[in-house]
């Protein structure tokens, strides 16, 4: 029984040991596997970018954005367009910028709508790109697609860690600060959020532009492993819902929720889905179906209700030895 | 000297005049009972003095400052707070939160964590919700849902309160734990403002009381002024209440 509460006095010096040695498994993992699996990791990582930036903005403010595809594609153009001129490390802000900037002036003009407007309006901004970007290519360069020089495995898989840990780390800080706070009020009453004195329009277009900054980042990193991309592969409609499903599995009440969904859904998808495309998305669909109809905070809202099973069990058994030891005195 | 002061306030849905040409005062340190049948006008007229609604005509001054396009984060953080009659809690938030929010937000000037930590106990202590602090909202009764409201509002330091409705839904014994409550705000020196139509509240702690009808103001003054009045009987308190005082 020392090591429960061993457990529960070192909780923290735990979760950190844990977080280090998966960090450790992901910068070690190229020296013993092949590039395939590496370029799976790096997958499963850019999802995981998508599905906290996703949670970050629509999670906590309640607004249902359809948008991800549309900054995660700006993200992959600006690395075509720029990858001649400067150098990745430098594209990768840009990208996240150009993102912010764009989400900033989208965000002005809708973020007046509610409900299933907004996630309308997101919906149609994803196409509405991906045909802009279409008609642009055919006119100014008078070319479909873009092609991009690839990079190092490795380098990209690196990266792509990189920004997961700065995601993780803003969401981290943006939940425990005063405006995680507002964030939240606005999602459990706009209304009352705002006359409480909080500048709601400007609380969420900022949140929506963070969000979308590192949608565009994780855009740039994924750039150069397409080697070749067009505006429907760059504002795929699947790169906005994929991450949505992947956080709504996971569970957004707690942060690690979305990251969960988007490992397990990210593995899955680059793992079975060539094989097995229809059975994939069919699986797929009754999974969420079923989550969301019996577990509605997601994986994340099971811990609590395990820890009280266990917590009982292990109540329980202890008393049992206790019982014991007291029989034999 | 009047906190607030309002001059020809219209307010026009289409062609309906929802509040008409009133004109009203609230006096620093008074407790005025807003009063009205259904459909009076009172909360159009909450939500055209907390902004809530833009207003059509006429002016509304806090504190001699002009209100008129102002957002309502900008007026709760001159010292004009309200609660809504129906409640508008974070319902998944515990109950500190819902009222750190308010400390937070509320004023112009950044709050640390620890004042607004003081802040929100101070508020929670006033309303008598101190136990319940951990709880979320959504688990507690209509009553202390409502309370919760008062907090939050108080959490934000106004000089004036709005109350919209808070004893309508409560038990007897509610509404006279309420009347303490309110009575308890005005004496930390908070002005109050509230709509009401439960008329033991309104007649037991008011100094004044204002009565709307069709969005017109038909009558104002001390509780007995208002329950002698021909014109308010008639509209409103009903021949029992005048056989009754």
């Amino acid at each position: 029984m020392d090591i429960t509460r061993f457990i529960s006095t070192h909780r923290k010096l735990l979760l950190v040991g844990f977080l280090v040695l998966i960090l450790i498994f992901i910068i070690t993992l190229p020296l013993y596997t092949g590039a395939s699996d590496v370029r799976v990791l790096t997958t499963v990582l850019m999802y995981v970018v998508l599905a906290v930036s996703w949670a970050m903005f629509s999670g906590t403010t309640g607004y249902m954005s359809l948008a991800p595809a549309a900054f995660f594609g700006l993200g992959i153009y600006t690395m075509a367009l720029l990858q001649k001129e400067l150098p990745f490390f430098l594209i990768i802000p840009i990208g996240g910028l150009v993102a912010f900037a764009f989400a900033l002036l989208i965000g002005l003009v809708t973020l007046r709508l509610k409900g299933i407007y907004f996630a309308i309006f997101t919906f149609g901004l994803v196409v509405f790109m991906t045909e802009l970007v279409q008609f642009l290519e055919t006119r100014l360069w008078g070319q479909h697609g873009q092609h991009i020089t690839p990079i190092d495995n490795e380098i990209l898989l690196y990266t792509m860690l990189g920004l997961v840990v700065v995601t993780v780390l803003a969401t981290y800080f943006i939940r425990r600060s005063r405006y995680g706070l507002a964030l939240l009020s606005i999602g459990g009453n706009e209304e009352a959020a705002e006359h409480m004195g909080i500048n709601t329009t400007r609380t969420k277009v900022l949140i929506f532009a963070i969000s979308s900054a590192f949608m565009g980042a994780a855009g740039v990193i994924t750039a150069p492993g397409l080697i070749y991309v067009n505006a429907n592969i760059a504002f795929s409609l699947f790169y906005s819902f994929m991450p949505i499903l992947m956080a709504v599995f996971g569970g957004m009440g707690q942060l690690y929720g979305p990251v969960v969904g988007a490992v397990i859904f990210g593995y899955l998808e680059k793992t079975l889905r060539a094989q097995l495309y229809s059975y994939f998305m069919l699986g797929f669909g009754i999974i969420l179906v079923a989550v969301i109809l019996f577990l509605p905070n997601g994986i994340a809202g099971l811990v609590p209700t395990l820890q009280d099973k266990l917590g009982g069990l292990m109540a329980r058994l202890r008393k049992g030895e206790q019982g014991e030891q007291h029989a034999d005195t | 000297m009047p906190i607030l002061e309002g001059q020809g306030v219209n307010k026009y849905f289409g062609g309906l005049a929802a509040v008409s040409n009133v004109d009203f005062h609230v006096d620093q340190g008074e407790i005025l009972g807003l009063i009205g049948p259904n459909g009076a006008g009172k909360t159009t007229l909450f939500n055209l003095i907390s902004a809530a609604l833009p207003i059509s005509s006429g002016e509304i001054r806090f504190k001699g400052q002009k209100l008129n396009g102002l957002k309502p984060h900008q007026i709760c953080q001159m010292g004009l707070s309200r609660t809504f009659q129906e409640t508008k809690v974070f319902a998944n938030m515990p109950v500190v939160q819902n009222v750190l929010v308010g400390a937070f937000f509320g004023t112009p000037t950044r709050v640390s964590g620890a004042d607004a930590a003081r802040e929100a106990s101070q508020a929670l202590e006033l309303v008598g919700l101190s136990a319940m602090s951990a709880t979320p909202v959504k688990d507690l009764t209509l009553e202390n849902q409502k309370r919760v409201e008062v907090a939050r509002a108080l959490a934000t330091k106004p000089e004036l309160l709005l109350l919209d409705e808070l004893m309508a839904g409560l038990t007897p014994t509610e509404v006279s734990e309420a009347m303490e409550l309110v009575k308890k705000i005005r004496d930390t020196g908070i002005t109050v403002l509230m709509v009401e139509h439960v008329m033991k509240a309104i007649m037991g702690i008011c100094e004044r009381v204002m009565v709307l009808h069709h969005g017109e103001k038909i009558a104002e003054g001390t509780c007995n002024e208002i329950s002698c009045n021909k014109t308010v009987i008639d509209v409103y308190l009903g021949e029992e209440t005048r056989a009754g005082s």
